[in-house]
């Protein structure tokens, strides 16, 4: 893999000349500016990106980026954008999915892209619900989700989608929201991250699902209910006034005061990145009744599937050469004469 | 078939009589048969003989012992002539219990040859194959030759002085019957001891057993005091066109035409797969062949495997992936995206017997249907088929040439029977085969109404294909998708004169293959006359001998082969129009005939059968006589 030079870019560098059809006011709209504000943060090579894509509102995303661009089919994603960096590994690609689309119909290829490592950023958007169906709940809508599939409310138990990516080896798991000004920070620090990075990205459905993530995420009035992690800084929120302290008897976190920002004396736990047990406390935190963490939970580079196979192909064809003729004629043989009969 | 077969001759047979032996090795599927059956085809190809194959296995990996449907078998028809078959009737049948006797002895000759070994006739047995008597005593077996002695007790003699315990020691006893066998044949052993020896490097003590159990088979024939119908056996070598030669099974000559495809067109290869029967054993060959510029990936599952070659396919690589029938059925949606976004792929489909799971190990030719038509939507594609192991070779290169010239995916079928059967294969030499480079786009290919430079992701050459453009090539970034393309600029486009364009396009261009793929010819007989005898694919062999047979007691029938299903060759039509009958010989249904009737309005009658077996000669022969005679 060679070392991808920085190009200089600006934000209209990255827009295409196709009109975006997402709902006014759509979270996704927000999103796509993140992106498009990100890229020319980090220096990407429009000509060396790729975005791929699933099948859903979010996997629209492709059409609206003046990158290499693959709209596939319903989740089948990851699996496309996996043959595209063993072909090329040098690409940069993002993959775009949504809750139905990654966990639904492409659960087992966001699985398997996340416990093979392959090198690429993964942004499901995650708004509760089948938005370009007419929305039908979704793996990821609460109980009770009233929906045209649930008229009476939905009784499964949805899918977390951080768990899920941790539970599948995931070795870099992160949390932003469409609005939010922290959503390019954390899609920098996944870009950075070696190997398959999972970003889930609550999305304001506003015709289906609307609002739904106001408890953390509304406009204004919800900054309390966030929880933005930092490598080394302690668990705070609602302006340093909360944090979460490790409750050693149940296994889990919980909710303490912090008097006078005295957060050590609350007993506030210092996050680390690294830390695998505490990321699954993390993103097990009850929705409510907790604060939502955001910002990257956890984040463990380890080598990645492409490393592993170009690893693999060097040692394999250590001293060979790529005969075809001497390949064709292999195993045991033997010729005939033109005066005919058989010689060994 | 290893014999040079003239452009449409008259005739294939030759007058020397007997010219050809049918054997059968059966037995437990945990008694070695396969392997048994694998070195002995190689010895015979040695030896110079033509020789085709027929391996007959259980889809259990190890049966219940002694059991009627633990009966793995492997046939072999080998002679001095042009052998086409793995042959109708066994004339030696190597039954190693009771289950295997029973569960053979139907197909074997009357008068034929049974050596069985007695030590595995116990009472035991007998029960497990629903034998109420020994049939070796009973009288039961009057009909044929029975040569039946204790081979279990001769291997444990055998291979006494290298201390084996006797469950080891048993282990050597298809050894010992190959031993027999190459001795009744008149086949050299040093190429099998050679082969143990390589085999069992690390442990030279089995090497050893084996070999000692192989010489004493073969020392039993030549010193046993026989009488009767032990007797040596000499097959002359067939005459055959000058050459290297090797045996070949399909799923090898697939691989190895894959890697050749890749090569005439200048690309590494990624093949995707997920385990199934048959089709796996191209993933194990391909996957060792790294120096080839070949990444392999075992991907989760059918959809992802063919998602990822589709993938590495936009990525600029020639994207393979390969399955049978239930996963060919999971693969088909992004099938319908290659078609849409107009990237090439090949698709190998080593079809089984069917629906659903069906029959694993057993052959088929029940997919052609949805190989022709089993997307939605109007989502043409090329479909060729291979005839034999040896064919397979050639079709693969073919698949991979479509594939990149025409921008398309292409669907290779084989069956069960062409991927595990072995053939004489003439060993082709690279330097005759025809390059076809690809060339990526690296610039824009169109100009706008100012005059500026513009890229069209969708122009079409004169085949009427898009260009390749490599992600990462500078100033070419665009989007592809599978929802509706504009013409020319690819973008989304749902309006109604853009859809009837594409659709037209996509269907013009596969069509138009036909004018890129030779004319169909006649295989064995004359262009025109009384009854054509049309097939595709695996059953090759027994039309092209049957037909030869009718031939030869003076039939007006001749033999029609097609390797392109999907477009037929563009003169199809015009050359079955001079046969007053067609008739169409299929494992399955009748499918081909549907697509020869839809394509070119002609009468074709059809003659099925699907059980799991290849057709045998006689039964084809009666069907060509029943045609000619209605």
């Amino acid at each position: 893999m060679t070392e991808v030079t920085k190009v200089e870019t600006t934000l209209k560098d990255w827009e295409t000349d196709q009109e975006v059809r997402w709902c006014p006011g759509c979270g996704d709209y927000a999103i796509l500016k993140a992106v498009q504000r990100t890229l020319p943060q980090i220096g990407a090579d429009p000509a060396n990106t790729v975005f791929v894509s699933g099948i859903g509102c979010s996997s629209r995303f492709p059409y609206y980026m003046e990158t290499y661009g693959f709209h596939t089919i319903h989740g089948r994603a990851p699996a496309f954008a996996t043959g595209v960096k063993l072909a090329n590994p040098d690409l940069d690609v993002w993959l775009v999915t949504g809750d139905g689309d990654g966990l639904s119909i492409g659960g087992n290829h966001l699985m398997h892209v996340l416990r093979r490592n392959v090198n690429m950023q993964i942004m499901l958007f995650n708004n509760e619900i089948y938005g370009l169906t007419k929305g039908q709940y979704s793996p990821t809508s609460r109980e009770g989700t009233k929906s045209p599939s649930t008229p009476i409310g939905s009784v499964d138990h949805p899918a977390r989608p951080c768990a899920f990516a941790l539970g599948s080896g995931a070795r870099f798991v992160a949390r932003g929201f469409d609005v939010s000004k922290k959503l390019p920070e954390v899609l920098i620090a996944a870009h950075e991250h070696k190997g398959a990075a999972f970003i889930e990205i609550f999305q304001n459905c506003i015709v289906y699902n609307k609002d739904v993530f106001d408890d953390f995420a509304a406009p204004k009035g919800a900054e309390d209910q966030q929880l933005w992690v930092e490598h080394g800084e302690p668990l705070l929120y609602a302006g340093g006034t909360r944090g979460l302290s490790l409750d050693r008897e149940n296994c889990c976190l919980k909710i303490v005061e912090v008097v006078d920002g005295d957060w050590e004396a609350a007993g506030v736990a210092v996050h680390d990145v690294k830390n695998r047990a505490l990321a699954h406390m993390l993103v097990e935190l009850r929705f409510g009744e907790f604060p939502m963490a955001l910002g990257v939970l956890y984040n463990d580079p380890h080598p990645t599937l492409e490393e592993g196979v170009a690893a693999e192909r060097a040692a394999a064809t250590k001293g060979k050469d790529a005969s075809l003729a001497k390949l064709l004629g292999k195993g045991q043989t033997w010729t005939v004469e033109a005066e005919g009969g058989p010689h060994l | 078939m290893a014999t040079k077969a003239a452009e449409n001759p008259a005739s294939i047979s030759t007058e020397s009589a007997p010219d050809a032996v049918v054997v059968r090795f059966a037995g437990d599927s945990g008694d070695g048969m396969q392997l048994t059956g694998g070195q002995f085809t190689l010895s015979t190809a040695l030896a110079g003989n033509d020789l085709a194959t027929f391996p007959d296995f259980p889809a259990e990996i190890r049966a219940p012992q002694g059991t009627l449907f633990g009966v793995s078998a492997f046939q072999i028809n080998f002679g001095s002539r042009e052998i086409s078959t793995a042959g109708d009737e066994p004339d030696v049948l190597v039954a190693m219990n009771p289950a295997a006797l029973k569960v053979n002895l139907d197909a074997l000759k009357p008068g034929g040859l049974i050596i069985a070994d007695t030590g595995e006739f116990t009472k035991r047995n007998l029960d497990k194959a629903k034998y109420d008597t020994n049939p070796l005593e009973d009288g039961s077996l009057a009909r044929w030759d029975v040569l039946a002695f204790d081979i279990s007790a001769l291997t444990i003699e055998a291979v006494k002085p290298f201390g084996l315990g006797n469950k080891d020691a048993l282990r050597s006893k298809n050894m010992w019957t190959l031993g027999l066998a190459l001795w009744m044949f008149d086949r050299d052993r040093q190429p099998i001891v050679d082969w143990l020896k390589a085999k069992f490097k690390t442990k030279p003590e089995i090497a050893d057993a084996n070999i000692a159990a192989l010489n004493a088979g073969h020392a039993y024939g030549e010193t046993a005091e026989l009488s009767g119908p032990l007797k040596k056996v000499h097959i002359d070598p067939v005459p055959a066109e000058p050459g290297l030669y090797r045996t070949i099974t399909g799923a090898e000559a697939v691989s190895l035409g894959l890697v050749a495809g890749a090569q005439l067109a200048g690309l590494p290869m990624f093949f995707g797969g997920y385990p199934i029967t048959p089709a796996s054993s191209i993933l194990h060959y391909l996957v060792r062949l790294k120096e080839f510029g070949i990444t392999t990936f075992q991907a989760e599952d059918e959809i992802a495997a063919i998602c990822a070659a589709i993938g590495a396919s936009y990525a600029g690589q020639l994207g393979v992936t390969s399955s049978s029938g239930p996963g060919i059925a999971l693969k088909g949606e992004a099938m319908g995206l290659a078609i849409m976004t107009e990237l090439p792929l090949v698709i190998v489909n080593s079809q089984r017997g069917g629906p659903s799971t069906g029959l694993p190990t057993k052959t088929e030719q029940s997919d052609l249907y949805q190989a022709v038509y089993g997307r939605n939507g109007d989502a043409p594609l090329p479909v060729i088929a291979a005839s034999s192991p040896g064919d397979v070779f050639e079709c693969a290169i073919e698949a991979c040439r479509i594939a990149v010239e025409y921008m398309t995916p292409v669907m290779l079928l084989t069956d069960g029977y062409i991927a595990n059967a072995a053939e004489p294969w003439k060993v082709p030499d690279p330097d005759t085969f025809k390059p076809f480079t690809v060339k990526f786009l690296q610039q824009k290919n169109a100009t706008d109404a100012e005059g500026n430079p513009r890229l069209l992701p969708y122009k079409r050459d004169a085949k009427g294909a898009r260009p390749w453009i490599k992600p990462g090539t500078p100033g070419l970034m665009h989007r592809i998708g599978g929802i509706e393309k504009q013409v020319d600029t690819g973008n989304i486009d749902y309006s109604p004169d853009n859809h009837q364009a594409m659709t037209d396009a996509r269907r013009d261009k596969i069509e138009g293959i036909a004018r890129d793929i030779p004319l169909q010819g006649v295989t064995l007989g004359e262009e025109g006359g009384k009854l054509a005898v049309v097939g595709w694919g695996s059953t090759f062999g027994p039309i092209r001998r049957a037909v030869d047979n009718c031939r030869n007691r003076g039939l007006d029938v001749s033999h029609i082969h097609f390797r392109h299903i999907w477009p037929l060759p563009a003169n199809s039509g015009e050359l079955l129009r001079k046969y007053d009958k067609i008739l169409v010989p299929e494992m399955n249904t009748g499918q081909f005939k549907t697509v020869l009737r839809d394509q070119l309005l002609v009468d074709a009658r059809p003659y099925t059968k699907t059980s799991g077996q290849p057709f045998k000669i006689a039964e084809l022969e009666a069907a060509i006589e029943l045609a000619l005679a209605e």
